[in-house]
């Protein structure tokens, strides 16, 4: 226990706390709740029926009303507190409703039916984890096909772009060769233009290559990454020439310098690359959605929109889905916190 | 040994090859979207027809409606889209749907069994005068529910139990005097949709279209509704989030009257099935009949279109999977369980599967709205440049209650607007 | 302490095991990446001993510059075709050729300060909006990111447990982040349920064009802030210690080593994260479309929604104008990029 303590109250090693110790740890803890915060109230949120969802003020907590079942009625009866005339509180379950009067009957003497204004009667709660979102989500949503969609094209491309991304950063930062700076020119220049302006043109050449409604469509055109260049090709510059020289003078040639001595070497700036890239073919959207329209083939982005109907929102399983699509990405993180941010401190994106 | 292998796993992918040949049935493809449960009573139907016709299998592809208006129409023109689907921007795909009249069997039950304007509303009027592209599978009425519990509450009278014409003025005091009296959040809402606002403007006496077929926004009936609109926002009876907060889209207020925060709601007659679900008894909604107005009372005419495309390998599957849809035992049951408004002229006496006695009453109101639709409203549902209108009359609207545009300018800027548009489609 | 030693036992076996079940893996895996390089190498060596050492830095490129040829740059100059085309069609073929006419409806202003007044309204308030956006929101991330950065950086307890919390929201989707905080702000939301019980009133966050602009602002920086941070960090690890001890023994304050070692040695990494901060800043949509779909009115309507809306998601697509719109805002990153790469290198000059 004092190890504890002395851990958590060790300083910059004087023994006092200094101010700027206490402003470091409230900002950290501000940030903390800033940002895990809004991500639990959206777990929160994904638990609560519709009606709960447009309730004001909103709780933090998700509840349903309690029922009673009672003799003579087929269904479960919802249960309220109810101010009687005289003031006493009682708690009964409601028949049915009509107008502004609710016909109530106490669940234990079922018989006597007992007329009560709406206004004096509040629902009976309790906390419940409702796991119907997510049951109904899931069956209406096909949810194990479109998972295993964004899984292949998440590992296809990844691969595929560990790979090529490698392959030009390595020949843009070992060799010396006419166009070098046209490609690097290029590179930068597909920073410039986001995939939402170029949509359409995107589509026809989909279309010309025969790509629509085929997974390939979106696993090969994503996975040249410029950030993933740049990336490696800023890692690669740290590794000395004499390694190569040396290698070339031992009779290796350039593929196998490049598959055993450069990708061995730039292990920590392709796992970096790996786990962006996990990210950012899990989360993408608007690329898959032109591409693919049959629904075998959406991947839970895309499956996920499919809840917007014209008129009406479904916003109870929209929720539930979305936590859903956040698990995977949060357990690759939670394994892969380490190396995502000491990764990136090593590898020096700069 | 190898060798042996090899020929094992060639003559095994052959019989694979083979199997799955023999037995392959057609594979049609429908592009849907839900709003309710429409999917789920269509499936059924599907499985119905599948059983019956072994040789036709038909997948459905439930994607989001935007998804509907936007990639949908790049997919047909580029040769890439599925066989059939449900749309609602008529005009987006003239020119490439699958005229079914040479495969199916019996044409003129299909001219008998819906409205003239609605069939035609698909055609390019080239010459295609008497194609047959498709049917409507859900036909809508907008119209006004309130929540008459409040009305009580508050002691108020509802204006059309007393009176037959009740303007949209008088029906905004009532609404307000109710909100003011019972505490309730807020009084009167509209969808955010120019569709919506049609319907209120025509009342008003809006006249849209001149027999010489132009547009014109700016009309003093369409002002005056504009301006009654306005004052909702400016009054703060009206939940600013749905127009105000809600960009370039589509929002509806229902949330608001579904939670008793609203008294009186401008929707239509697509919300009774979520209306009976979600409401439940926690209080009494009702649909009234559409305010009146020197342009009549009149709401809009919408729905959903099921249409075939050309570009289809197997058109006479095709047709065969639409007339089965269209039959009245189908077409009935569809309509009964989705808590629809028949689109076909002869279903008869409609059972509609719900308890919920306000459903049940609700659709016997918007039913009653359907002879009352001006033309006007049929004209601009129908005619061709729904969406041309619409959105700019939504969009133009929003910034005059943002203070981005003064109401004159905004009604000089919607009809740039449309006239763009139009211009632009016709190039 | 005792535990502690436990703890550590405990540790050590574990990967004992895993050791044991992973390494026959781990040798086939071996084995076959051996083979594998066997293979290339036997394919590839004839391939070198034609094009030579030089050339095979082509083979390296190639299928990255192919994929970002077909997927990106082609879509690209079609964009710039139809830039200079008009009608409706979507083949560029069949779309009638018009000179400079959409550049033209672009740019017809009478007061170029005052969107009503132009031919295009909705152009230029995109305009102005982006700019305010770019100004506001590159200001704040880049000094949040820096102050969070520097205190990450400090010595502080769980240091690498509070780098992974400011790094948690890079991970989620524009659309999941949008929805996560419409469902905190908007008007029977979760803020204002806790303005309202704290006694406050309710603020129209989303309706509220100054609110909206804001909160638009708020939530692109809790979105990437960590991304940037991470960068920064780096930047900062990379300064030598003995930089700030010798700032130290002269007597320096704290503010003041700041200021003479911290940042000019950060100067490089803090342009890169400004000219990348820029550049998505410049085509910012992704999140806010599904946050605010530009509203209040048009008050969060970017250049990116603009092009989308005009080319894609409107009824009459009208992708002439929208690629003469998608023209001009490649022009400005374009100029805005060098004119920071420029000042940034006459920076460090001085």
């Amino acid at each position: 226990m004092r190890t504890v303590l002395s851990f958590l109250t060790r300083t910059r090693g004087s023994k006092r706390l200094h101010i700027t110790d206490l402003l470091t740890y409230a900002y950290l803890l501000l940030g903390t709740v800033i940002m895990f915060g809004p991500v639990i109230w959206l777990v929160m949120s994904s638990f609560k029926p519709q009606a709960e969802l447009v309730r004001f003020p909103p709780r933090f907590l998700p509840y349903r009303q309690e029922t009673a079942t009672v003799v003579g009625y087929d269904e479960p009866l919802q249960l309220f507190t109810v101010t009687m005339e005289d003031g006493t509180t009682r708690t009964l379950a409601q028949v049915r409703r009509v107008g502004i009067e609710a016909q109530m009957i106490d669940p234990a003497s079922p018989d006597e039916i007992i007329r009560v204004n709406i206004n004096q009667r509040t629902p009976v709660e309790e906390v419940y984890f409702g796991l119907e979102n997510y049951t109904e989500g899931i069956n209406r949503f096909n949810f194990w096909q479109y998972f295993r969609n964004s899984l292949v094209v998440t590992i296809a491309s990844t691969l595929l772009t560990l790979l090529i991304n490698s392959m030009a950063a390595f020949a843009l930062s070992k060799y010396k060769f006419r166009g070098r700076d046209a490609v690097l020119m290029i590179t930068i220049s597909t920073l410039m233009v986001p995939v939402s302006v170029i949509l359409i043109p995107v589509f026809l050449v989909i279309t010309e290559v025969g790509w629509n409604n085929n997974l390939l469509g979106i696993i090969v055109p994503a996975a040249a990454t410029p950030t993933g260049v740049f990336l490696l090709r800023q890692y690669m510059l740290t590794i000395p020439d004499e390694l190569l020289d040396s290698a070339r003078i031992d009779g290796a040639s350039e593929w196998r310098i490049y598959l055993q001595i450069i990708l061995p070497l730039a292990r920590p700036a392709l796992a970096v690359l790996a786990i962006f890239s996990v990210m950012w073919r899990w989360n993408d959207f608007l690329w898959p959605l032109i591409v693919l329209s049959r629904s075998e083939l959406f991947t839970l982005q895309v499956g996920l929109n499919s809840f917007q109907g014209e008129l009406q929102v479904q916003w109870n399983l929209i929720l539930a889905m979305t936590v859903l699509t956040l698990l995977p990405i949060t357990f690759v993180f939670a394994f892969l916190q380490r190396y995502i941010t000491t990764g990136i401190a090593t590898t020096g994106m700069k | 040994m190898k060798r042996f292998v090899v020929f094992f796993a060639l003559a095994l992918m052959l019989v694979g090859v083979l199997a799955v040949h023999a037995q392959d049935p057609v594979e049609l493809r429908i592009t849907w979207y839900d709003d309710g449960n429409e999917g789920t009573v269509l499936r059924d139907i599907l499985d119905r027809f599948e059983a019956e016709n072994p040789d036709i299998r038909v997948v459905v592809d439930t994607v989001a409606y935007n998804t509907i208006l936007e990639q949908l129409p790049l997919q047909v023109e580029a040769g890439e889209g599925p066989d059939m689907a449900r749309v609602t921007n008529f005009d987006a795909f003239k020119g490439f749907y699958l005229d079914l009249r040479s495969y199916l069997e019996d044409t003129d039950y299909w001219e008998a069994s819906f409205a003239p304007a609605v069939l035609a509303a698909l055609r390019s009027g080239e010459d295609d005068a008497d194609a047959l592209y498709g049917f409507p599978n859900q036909f809508t009425v907008t119209g006004p529910y309130i929540n008459r519990t409040l009305f009580e509450q508050a002691g108020i009278d509802v204006p059309s139990d007393s009176m037959d014409a009740v303007t949209w003025e008088e029906w905004t005091d009532a609404a307000k005097q109710v909100a003011e009296a019972t505490g309730t959040q807020y009084a009167i809402a509209m969808d955010r949709s120019g569709h919506r606002f049609a319907g209120p403007a025509f009342s008003e006496g809006a006249i849209l279209f001149a027999d010489d077929g132009s547009v014109t926004i700016d009309t003093p009936g369409f002002r005056t509704m504009a301006e009654l609109f306005v004052q909702w926002h400016t009054e703060g009876i009206t939940p600013a989030e749905v127009w105000i907060g809600s960009g370039g889209s589509y929002a509806a207020a229902a949330d608001y009257f579904i939670n008793g925060q609203l008294v009186m709601y401008m929707a239509g007659s697509w919300q009774i099935g979520r209306f009976a679900n979600d409401i439940g008894d926690a209080f009494d909604w009702e649909a009234v009949p559409n305010p009146s107005g020197p342009g009549g009372s009149t709401g809009m005419p919408g729905g959903t279109m099921m249409v075939a495309f050309a570009e289809t390998e197997h058109p006479a599957e095709v047709a065969r999977v639409m007339d089965y849809l269209v039959q009245v035992d189908n077409l009935k049951e569809f309509t009964e369980r989705t808590l629809f408004i028949p689109a076909h002229l002869g279903l008869g006496e409609l059972n509609f599967q719900t308890d919920v006695v306000a459903a049940q009453n609700a659709l016997n109101v918007f039913a009653a709205e359907v002879p009352k639709l001006s033309d006007q409203a049929y004209e601009l549902q129908f005619g061709g440049k729904a969406f041309a209108i619409n959105n700019p009359i939504r969009d133009r609207l929003t910034q005059v209650l943002t203070g981005e545009l003064s109401l004159e300018d905004a009604l000089a800027r919607a009809q740039q607007d449309v006239d763009d548009a139009l211009a632009a489609a016709s190039q | 302490m005792a535990t502690n030693s436990a703890l550590q036992r405990r540790n050590k076996r574990a990967p004992g095991i895993l050791q044991m079940v992973l390494s026959p893996v781990v040798s086939l895996l071996s084995a076959l990446f051996q083979g594998v390089i066997y293979i290339i190498d036997f394919v590839m060596k004839p391939l070198q001993d034609r094009l030579g050492v030089r050339g095979m830095a082509y083979v390296f490129v190639l299928p990255n510059l192919l994929i970002f040829g077909i997927f990106i740059l082609l879509p690209m100059l079609l964009n710039f075709y139809y830039a200079f085309t008009g009608g409706t069609q979507l083949f560029p073929q069949n779309r009638p050729f018009v000179g400079l006419d959409n550049l033209t409806t672009l740019f017809t202003c009478d007061n170029f300060l005052d969107p009503n007044s132009c031919r295009d309204d909705l152009f230029w308030r995109a305009v102005f909006n982006t700019l305010g956006y770019v100004t506001l929101q590159v200001g704040t991330m880049v000094v949040l990111s820096l102050i969070t950065a520097m205190v990450l950086n400090a010595k502080i307890v769980a240091r690498g447990f509070f780098r992974s919390v400011f790094f948690y929201p890079v991970l989620l989707s524009p659309v999941v982040v949008a929805l996560i905080w419409k469902w905190i702000l908007q008007q029977n939301g979760l803020l204002n349920g806790l303005l309202v019980s704290l006694g406050g009133e309710s603020v129209s966050f989303l309706t509220n064009a100054a609110w909206a602009q804001t909160w638009v602002i708020v939530i692109s920086v809790w979105a990437q802030m960590g991304f940037f941070t991470l960068i920064l960090l780096a930047g900062l690890q990379s300064i030598p210690g003995e930089y700030y001890e010798a700032a130290a023994i002269d007597g320096a304050s704290r503010w003041q080593s700041f200021r003479s070692v911290t940042l000019p040695l950060l100067m490089p990494t803090m342009l890169v994260v400004l000219v990348l901060a820029l550049i998505r800043a410049v085509q910012v949509f992704d999140q806010v479309f599904p946050f605010t779909g530009g509203g209040p009115g048009t008050a969060t309507q970017y250049m990116v929604q603009y092009i989308y809306q005009t080319g894609f998601a409107n009824q009459t697509k009208e992708y002439g104008l929208a690629a003469a719109a998608s023209l001009v805002m490649a022009m400005f990153l374009l100029i805005l990029t060098t004119l920071q790469l420029r000042l940034g290198r006459s920076s460090d000059a001085a």
